[in-house]
């Protein structure tokens, strides 16, 4: 019986690793692709001066070093000093940078979680908070960052917030909406029999939820959580850019399209270092999401189907 | 005079009273329950013999009449945890392994873990699954998990099980299995069952009564006494299916429903 569990577990553990260097393998392939793409485009446009091969009509985008620097260039820029007269790499100081975010990120995150979480229990537990709550929590989501960032930051200055604490907040109101609107459908998901069969075991309200309704909304939580991540990246970097924070890479990508015309490639090697961040804060919370699934009571989302078959 | 079971007098309940499209599911049901009894609802659909078990159970609430089971308001039974219930769908939580699922309404009413074990234990034993406690309900066939959730309903001890069609989705052969095995049960631990179906030879082999209701509005048509042999010393098993007094009872059912239906 031990050694059937011991064997199943390890197999589990083989097929997350096998699953992760496939992962792994196709993230790689999927970046060569869009370099060798790039490098083709911007080879062929060279030799036709910019327009489709054997017609009179234009390429969408120039080619020239300007506008589509090479991604060697690119990744050279990345080892150069970030400034001339300075010790500091380029990858290095994006990284700083992207570190900075990362912390303002996170407050958000985690803040901006917590307030979905706590709205979507509000919700479930008073209709009348849900009918009320919910055109505010959509029209909150249509209102532009870039006029509410600066507003944030102004309030921020007047309080005990600092700079980058206020750009966390500016976070924060990008992660809550995910994380509220799946987290609610999540703990309205039971079929009503299972309602019933808790309220037939005189099952306190406080009950149905912690032992039916937030089992229940497991699978929906994880999909947001990774949405909430990346925008609290995106909420992080607009409001730095909008807010003129110094540190992170919001500042850095306003700093380098000043001198686009000089060194393009320090533009493209900060959008990137942006994109990591994103990719980085996803990988992160999958592997909260597998680690959580293989180490409780839980059963793994894709199995029941798997079963079914 | 014992007390009874379930007391319902002049229940009824309608849904949307103030709208329009208000419909009356059940009206003018008088019944009374023996402790120990098999009460079966049958009927065609429509009828109410789901409303009338909900009603039982205090699911929802009556518009006309009252509930009184065990000499207490339904609400009052449902919050002493009086009730058992299993419907169609077994309704197992797929996050719980088989053992915790029959331990959900023991953690509910403050059970210590290892009373907790012991008893999931007696209960996987007594429908039949002693090694499935740590399975997964997904790993189990229909018939399984129905049993299962049968196992949830009574780990408590329940004085009073209410039945929804439990073994309406199951085949015919699982079906009869399930029903022996839940006369078995029912005869050692001498709870009170109401049970809806709607299949009459499942109603038949099961019940003390049949209750067959009525539909538009629903109310109860006529209450047939199924006697097989001795009252107390009928055992009930395969062959009893085949009985001649199996037969009459079947018959009688089925006569009393065709005559629901021309009445309609």
């Amino acid at each position: 019986m031990t050694d059937s569990v011991g064997g199943r577990v390890s197999a589990q553990t083989l097929a997350s690793v096998t699953g992760m260097a496939r992962r792994l393998v196709a993230t790689v392939l999927a970046l060569a692709a869009v370099v060798v793409l790039w490098e083709s485009y911007k080879w062929m446009g060279g030799r036709t001066d910019d327009h489709w091969p054997g017609t009179g009509f234009g390429l969408p985008v120039r080619t020239n070093d300007l506008v589509m620097p090479h991604t060697g260039t690119i990744w050279e820029a990345l080892w150069d000093p970030v400034q001339r007269g300075r010790d500091q790499t380029l990858a290095s100081f994006l990284f700083e940078s992207a570190r900075f975010t990362f912390n303002e990120a996170a407050l958000g995150f985690v803040i901006g979680t917590v307030v979905g979480l706590a709205l979507a229990v509000v919700m479930l537990r008073f209709s009348f908070a849900e009918r009320g709550l919910m055109p505010w929590i959509n029209i909150s989501q249509t209102v532009p960052l870039i006029a509410l960032a600066p507003i944030i930051v102004t309030w921020g200055r007047s309080s005990i917030l600092s700079d980058s604490q206020a750009v966390s907040v500016i976070a924060t109101y990008l992660t809550f909406f995910p994380v509220a609107v799946n987290a609610l459908q999540g703990l309205q998901s039971p079929a009503k029999a299972d309602v019933e069969l808790m309220r037939s075991y005189a099952a306190p309200w406080s009950q149905t939820l912690w032992k039916l309704r937030v089992p229940a909304a497991r699978p929906y939580l994880f999909p947001a959580f990774k949405l909430a991540a990346t925008l609290s990246v995106v909420g992080a970097i607009v409001g730095e850019i909008s807010s003129g924070v110094k540190g992170g890479l919001g500042r850095a990508v306003l700093n380098f399209a000043t001198i686009y015309s000089t060194g393009p490639e320090k533009l493209y090697a900060a959008v990137l270092a942006s994109a990591l961040l994103g990719l980085f804060v996803f990988v992160l919370v999958s592997a909260v999401e597998s680690f959580v699934d293989r180490n409780q009571d839980h059963l793994p989302a894709n199995v029941s189907s798997a079963a079914g078959a | 005079m014992t007390e009874q079971a379930i007391v319902a007098s002049g229940l009824g309940k309608t849904f949307n009273s103030r709208s329009d499209s208000a419909v009356t599911a059940l009206t003018d049901v008088d019944l009374s329950v023996e402790p120990g009894e098999f009460v079966s609802l049958i009927g065609p659909s429509g009828c109410g013999k789901s409303t009338m078990l909900r009603l039982i159970g205090d699911l929802i609430v009556p518009s006309e009449g009252t509930v009184e089971v065990f000499g207490k308001p339904a609400a009052q039974a449902r919050a002493d945890r009086d009730y058992g219930m299993a419907f169609q769908k077994a309704g197992l939580f797929d996050w719980r392994k088989v053992s915790a699922n029959i331990e959900l309404p023991l953690e509910l009413a403050g059970w210590s873990k290892s009373r907790r074990r012991e008893r999931s234990a007696e209960m996987l034993d007594l429908v039949k699954l002693p090694d499935f406690g740590d399975h997964y309900p997904w790993q189990l066939s229909g018939g399984m998990q129905q049993r299962v959730a049968i196992a949830r309903a009574l780990s408590f001890q329940p004085k009073l099980l209410l039945m929804d069609e439990p073994f309406g989705a199951l085949d015919e052969m699982t079906r009869e299995h399930m029903q022996v095995e839940l006369l078995s049960i029912y005869r050692q631990l001498r709870s009170t069952v109401v049970f809806v179906t709607h299949s009459i030879p499942e109603a038949a082999f099961l019940s003390d009564r049949v209750v067959v209701l009525s539909p538009r509005p629903g109310r109860i048509h006529s209450i047939i006494d199924v006697v097989l042999g001795d009252r107390e010393t009928e055992t009930r098993d395969e062959d009893t299916r085949e009985s001649e007094g199996f037969f009459r009872k079947t018959t009688e059912i089925r006569e009393a429903l065709r005559s629901v239906e021309a009445q309609q």
